[in-house]
């Protein structure tokens, strides 16, 4: 009994640590960043290379670092992963964009730096873009007989369909100036973040409908509604993990950096299941309890892409040998990710 | 009248489905609305993002959530045809 009163402890400790001000101050801004995103970046322009015309090199390349603009749940991920690899510029460029995708948006990036440390959180965001593209370039190499069924007009339907009115310039500006104030924030620069809030008003009130910021906020709203509740969850659960697992098994398991334990970190990656940004908060715990920097790494490469849920969702578009195939590349691609970045940075 | 929501039940998706019945109960029409949840099923139709919104078997809306009078606007042309 005392152990389960000690395990909601853990859990509600983790809570009040991991919420506490400056989680939340670099947070905020965040959900902003990504409600701009979603409301005023043009998904259409980025969606026309992904077409069967686009020229190959764009196309792993877009693909690689469009998941900061497209993707911010996986709801979205897979159906345009299955309509690239099905319809658009096939199998290479669909599963660079299902990999690279779930690690690289911006809450996912600002909360792994903040709660990780800089090194796991860039490297992170950077190893995950440079490997998507290698898993991608070896699908398509074993599977370069195949031809997709390419449909030009769902590609170009999708681009007559972008919000269409507000300037490059103002989309740069604006998301430049948000940008700035979370960099600022995190840095407590506070007159220069204070500046930029200025500017950022001027902004809003000069450039800006009524309408236009109504939708900003309310896609922010969204953002905070989707993620903040199974946050929670993860924070409790990470919680509840760093008090009732013994460290010794943490240490001897995933401790270090071997090629083991690196192998161990992915393969459970791969198979548990993260909600959005949850995986953050556990690895976290793990860390706290011994678990190896590398190791820490291959889980996050691993976890938020793979999932058993995620496995049958992907077996459904691409067929059982495929999707074991995929699996085994990302698995082992995480594993050796992971020993890289432990060896750079003991 | 057939209108299929295409979705894997994300917040977005149902979110369209809400809208959409509103909009059938206030123009007062005779319409069924399917959801469409098999993501297989969802790749058929020439869409890329969801929640997409079907019409008698032609996408109208997609990668988005349209407003409730959007909805009306394009059930009405569809009853056109």
């Amino acid at each position: 009994m005392d152990f389960f009163i000690d395990l909601l402890r853990g859990g509600v400790d983790a809570l009040a640590e991991y919420l506490s001000a400056h989680v939340i101050t670099c947070l905020v801004p965040a959900f902003f960043i990504a409600g701009a995103i979603s409301a005023f970046l043009s998904q259409a322009s980025v969606l026309k290379y992904f077409g069967p015309k686009a020229k190959k090199l764009v196309s792993y390349s877009v693909a690689s670092v469009s998941g900061a603009v497209l993707a911010v749940c996986s709801c979205t991920v897979l159906p345009l992963f299955g309509g690239i690899y099905k319809r658009g510029a096939g199998l290479g460029p669909a599963v660079t964009f299902l990999y690279a995708a779930p690690a690289i948006n911006v809450l996912a990036i600002v909360y792994s730096a903040k709660l990780l440390g800089y090194d796991l959180g860039l490297g992170r965001a950077i190893m995950a873009i440079l490997f998507s593209v290698v898993i991608g370039l070896i699908m398509a190499f074993i599977y370069r007989k195949e031809q997709s069924k390419a449909d030009a007009k769902a590609f170009e339907m999708m681009a007559s369909q972008g919000h269409d009115g507000m300037s490059p310039k103002l989309q740069f500006l604006f998301i430049g100036t948000l940008l700035g104030i979370l960099v600022f924030a995190a840095g407590k620069q506070w007159i220069i973040m204070g500046i930029l809030l200025v500017i950022l008003a001027v902004t809003l009130w000069r450039f800006f409908s009524k309408v236009e910021v109504k939708q900003w906020l309310s896609e922010t709203l969204r953002f905070v509604k989707l993620v903040i509740p199974w946050l929670l969850i993860g924070v409790f659960i990470a919680g509840m993990i760093r008090t009732g697992v013994p460290e010794s098994a943490i240490t001897s398991s995933v401790g270090g950096n071997g090629l083991l334990a690196n192998f161990t970190a992915s393969f459970l990656g791969a198979i548990m299941y993260f909600a959005t940004l949850t995986e953050v908060p556990i690895v976290r715990s793990f860390l706290d309890l011994g678990m190896g920097q590398g190791p820490a790494l291959a889980l996050l490469l691993a976890g938020p892409a793979l999932s058993l849920p995620s496995m049958l969702v992907i077996r459904k578009i691409m067929g059982t040998q495929k999707m074991l195939l995929y699996v085994s590349i990302v698995v082992v691609m995480a594993t050796i990710s992971g020993y890289i970045f432990g060896l750079v940075t003991q | 009248m057939i209108i299929k929501i295409l979705g894997t039940g994300c917040a977005k998706c149902m979110q369209l489905e809400k809208t959409a019945k509103e909009a059938v109960k206030e123009l007062g029409i005779d319409a069924k609305i399917e959801e469409v949840k098999d993501i297989t099923k969802i790749l058929e139709y020439p869409i890329l993002t969801t929640p997409g919104l079907v019409i008698d078997e032609e996408v109208v809306c997609s990668g988005k959530i349209p407003s409730k009078d959007e909805v009306k606007k394009y059930i009405n042309e569809a009853m056109k045809k």
